[in-house]
């Protein structure tokens, strides 16, 4: 199991770079995601927002090896708690945002509290089990909060106390979310989006390398061990499980101010299970991993989704007809509708052949080049010897 | 009564299918130790084996219709009916239980290919790697059959003869308007069957019990020279076949779609932790019990004392079940608790 003091020994210096390194490039993103086609300001959002939650993720999965199986279920909270925000109070995202991240601290506090009580696959039933009683619940008895079908959406009519207030009643139309007057659409919204991921990752990266995250280590490895010699565990686990939970809240509450409206089907268990295939996909445990993961998925989500037999048939065309047609027919079963095939034999081939996820993949091929270049190095010395 | 009576069916009928997705899912880890989130796909499976085999009694030649003289009219009429007739249509109408007769060969052949192919690499490694391997699995067969059959639920019917409700209430001396559907009832009476016949199978044949042998203390019985793992291969295919026939059984109740199998799932690992894990008793006694609190708690007077109960009481009953007795309420001691 790959850790992080093994390929990353981290000082200030390396830290900072690293920060700078992911902060030029998350801001510049629009730049060199133009290439692949992914430069729409819709789609970025998306990456920051489910980057952030995977980041989140990791802190419990990838730090503890606790795999939880409901963590959708705090994103949808996080949504929720945003939109009533921009309802009842103001459109002002900041609000919003606080209000859902504190909303989806106490949910998980409440759930982390019992569900830590056990631990491996009991621990994953349990908040599958909590997860989908909220969905449930969201559906049926909570309808008044939840707005149930349908979803939670701004109307006209909401009060928006404080906007009131300070503007009046001028607004006829639907007002969208905004920083202190900045609408929050379209690449101003990406931007938003990539400040708190920046912010995001320079906590995970914070607390990767704290005493508090290397006692989370040490857990995964043996949580015996941990016990005997004298830590209680439990308060550790619970605050990564809350930290963990309160990344998934500003995820949520990211997804109301890029879109304002809430539903309930963002907590069901596949939800849940999409942040685990982006953990894992990128690699559990490592800092950039789970966003890496994040990224691809949310990228071929969105252009393999899109490809339909027409452009197949353009790539495929300078091949001869019945071998274009056959070559169409099956690759046509793994775009547009049938994405998920590819992203389930992906997840598949990653579980079975690279535990560690690509993260793994890269430090086996840096590894391989490197004894490569030295045994490559040893054999130009040998090769002088005889001469000699 | 009246009312109590139909939802005790109800809840039996719901535990059925629980109690057998359930106990296939024991029979793999208490055996082979393995955590299969695909064994709802195995449930997937055998539903569509059944529209298969609809699917292929109905296949049809287009014939001129010669009631209609203006012009040219075609309709489809099934190979069967053009070969054998009025017994070419029985046939066909009897689809549901040919389909359940083909599924035990099909479906155990899927489930020995499939821990042949993949789950054997799976043994050694953690319980959290097996939970996402078969995830992946269960997703890559869902989107397989979702490619084959559509998205949309394919409604089967059961044959004529059992197609109507049975008179439930004059069987018990009550009101004579108390019915229930002839085939929900064939459904319970099959799941009875099945999980006897396994129940059985483990008991009194000496394969079973070399496999019962094989999950106190698989090590031992090794060293006896069994080959224990081709014996569990076999569990794993029996598995299949009951996960398979629970499925196949279930069309003419709810229309499948490539999504059942994830619905069933999560239930059933439910059911399961609450029997026990490792326990096959228990499984099966969840699965009836959690079966009838469920639509118990779906009763009108319940539900105005505590709405939405219906909702979460399964899962609320495996938190408190998880917290206070992890083993579950038939489980080992030792297993699996901590």
């Amino acid at each position: 199991m790959a850790s992080i003091t093994e390929f990353n020994p981290s000082t200030p210096k390396r830290d900072a770079m690293i920060m700078t390194i992911f902060a030029v490039a998350v801001l510049t993103a629009p730049i060199w995601l133009t290439p692949i086609g992914a430069n729409y300001p819709d789609l970025l959002q998306r990456f920051a927002i489910f980057g952030i939650f995977a980041i989140g993720f990791n802190i419990l999965f990838g730090l503890t090896g606790y795999l939880s199986f409901g963590h959708a279920a705090f994103l949808g909270i996080g949504s929720y708690a945003a939109v009533w925000m921009f309802k009842l109070l103001t459109m002002n995202v900041l609000v919003a945002l606080s209000f859902g991240i504190l909303v989806t601290a106490v949910f998980a506090l409440v759930i982390g509290f019992v569900c830590l009580r056990r631990s491996g696959i009991y621990f994953s039933i349990l908040t599958l089990a909590f997860a989908q009683m909220s969905y449930n619940m969201a559906y049926s008895v909570l309808t008044p909060i939840t707005n149930g079908e349908t979803a939670l959406i701004l109307e006209t009519a909401d009060p928006r106390i404080i906007d009131r207030a300070i503007l009046g009643d001028a607004k006829e139309a639907l007002p969208s979310p905004s920083l202190f007057g900045l609408e929050l659409t379209g690449y101003p919204a990406f931007y938003f989006c990539a400040v708190m991921l920046i912010l995001a990752f320079w906590v995970s990266l914070k607390i990767f390398r704290s005493p508090f995250g290397l006692k989370l280590l040490a857990m995964k490895s043996n949580q015996n061990r941990m016990l005997y010699t004298g830590y209680n565990t439990k308060p550790y686990l619970l605050v990564a499980f809350v930290i963990s939970g309160m990344y998934a809240g500003l995820a949520g509450s990211l997804m109301a101010v890029t879109d304002p409206l809430a539903g309930a089907e963002r907590m069901q268990w596949t939800a849940s299970g999409e942040v685990v295939l982006m953990t894992i996909l990128g690699g559990a445990g490592t800092l950039i991993g789970p966003l890496l993961g994040a990224g691809i998925i949310k990228y071929f989500e969105n252009i393999f989704s899109a490809v339909n037999r027409t452009q197949l048939g353009e790539v495929f065309g300078f091949l001869p007809e019945p071998v274009a047609d056959a070559l169409v027919s099956i690759s046509s079963l793994f775009v547009g509708e049938g994405w998920h095939l590819t992203l389930g034999i992906l997840f598949m081939l990653v579980v079975i052949f690279l535990p560690g996820g690509l993260m793994e993949g890269f430090s086996r091929l840096a590894q391989w080049w490197r004894r490569r270049r030295e045994t490559s190095a040893t054999v130009g010395d040998g090769a002088v010897q005889p001469s000699e | 009564m009246d009312s109590l009576l139909l939802q005790l069916l109800n809840g039996l009928d719901k535990g059925g299918a629980y109690a057998l997705i359930a106990l296939g899912l024991t029979l793999v880890f208490g055996t082979l130790g393995v955590v299969n989130f695909a064994h709802g796909a195995l449930f997937m499976l055998g539903a569509f084996v059944a529209v298969s085999v609809n699917a292929l009694l109905n296949t049809s030649k287009q014939i001129r219709d010669e009631s209609i003289t203006f012009f040219e009219a075609f309709i489809d009429q099934p190979y069967l009916e053009i070969w054998f007739g009025e017994t070419g249509t029985t046939i066909i109408e009897w689809s549901a239980p040919i389909a359940i007769v083909v599924a035990v060969p099909v479906m155990l052949l899927v489930g020995l290919a499939m821990e042949r192919g993949l789950i054997r690499f799976f043994y050694k490694r953690s319980h959290a790697e097996q939970i996402l391997v078969t995830f992946g699995l269960a997703i890559v067969l869902g989107e397989i059959i979702k490619v084959i059959f559509g998205a949309n639920p394919i409604p089967q019917s059961a044959p004529p003869v059992v197609a109507g409700a049975a008179p439930v209430g004059s069987w018990f001396g009550l009101s004579e308007t108390l019915v229930y559907p002839w085939w929900r009832l064939i459904y319970l009476f099959c799941a009875f069957v099945i999980i006897g016949a396994v129940f059985a199978f483990l008991r009194f044949t000496t394969y079973g019990m070399v496999v019962r042998a094989g999950m106190a203390d698989r090590e031992t019985v090794g060293l006896l020279g069994i080959d224990i793992e081709r014996r569990f291969t076999v569990v794993f295919g029996i598995a299949a076949v009951v996960a398979g026939l629970a499925g196949a059984m279930y069309t003419p109740i709810v229309p499948p779609d490539y999504h059942i199998g994830m619905n069933f799932l999560v239930l059933s690992f439910v059911v399961v932790v609450v029997g026990g894990m490792g326990s096959l008793p228990g499984a099966v006694a969840a699965g009836f019990l959690l079966g009838v609190i469920q639509s118990f708690a779906s009763i009108g007077a319940v539900k105005e004392i505590l709405p939405g109960i219906d909702q979460i009481i399964i899962y609320l009953i495996a938190v408190l079940i998880l917290l206070t007795r992890p083993r579950g309420l038939l489980g080992r001691k030792g297993v699996m608790e901590s």
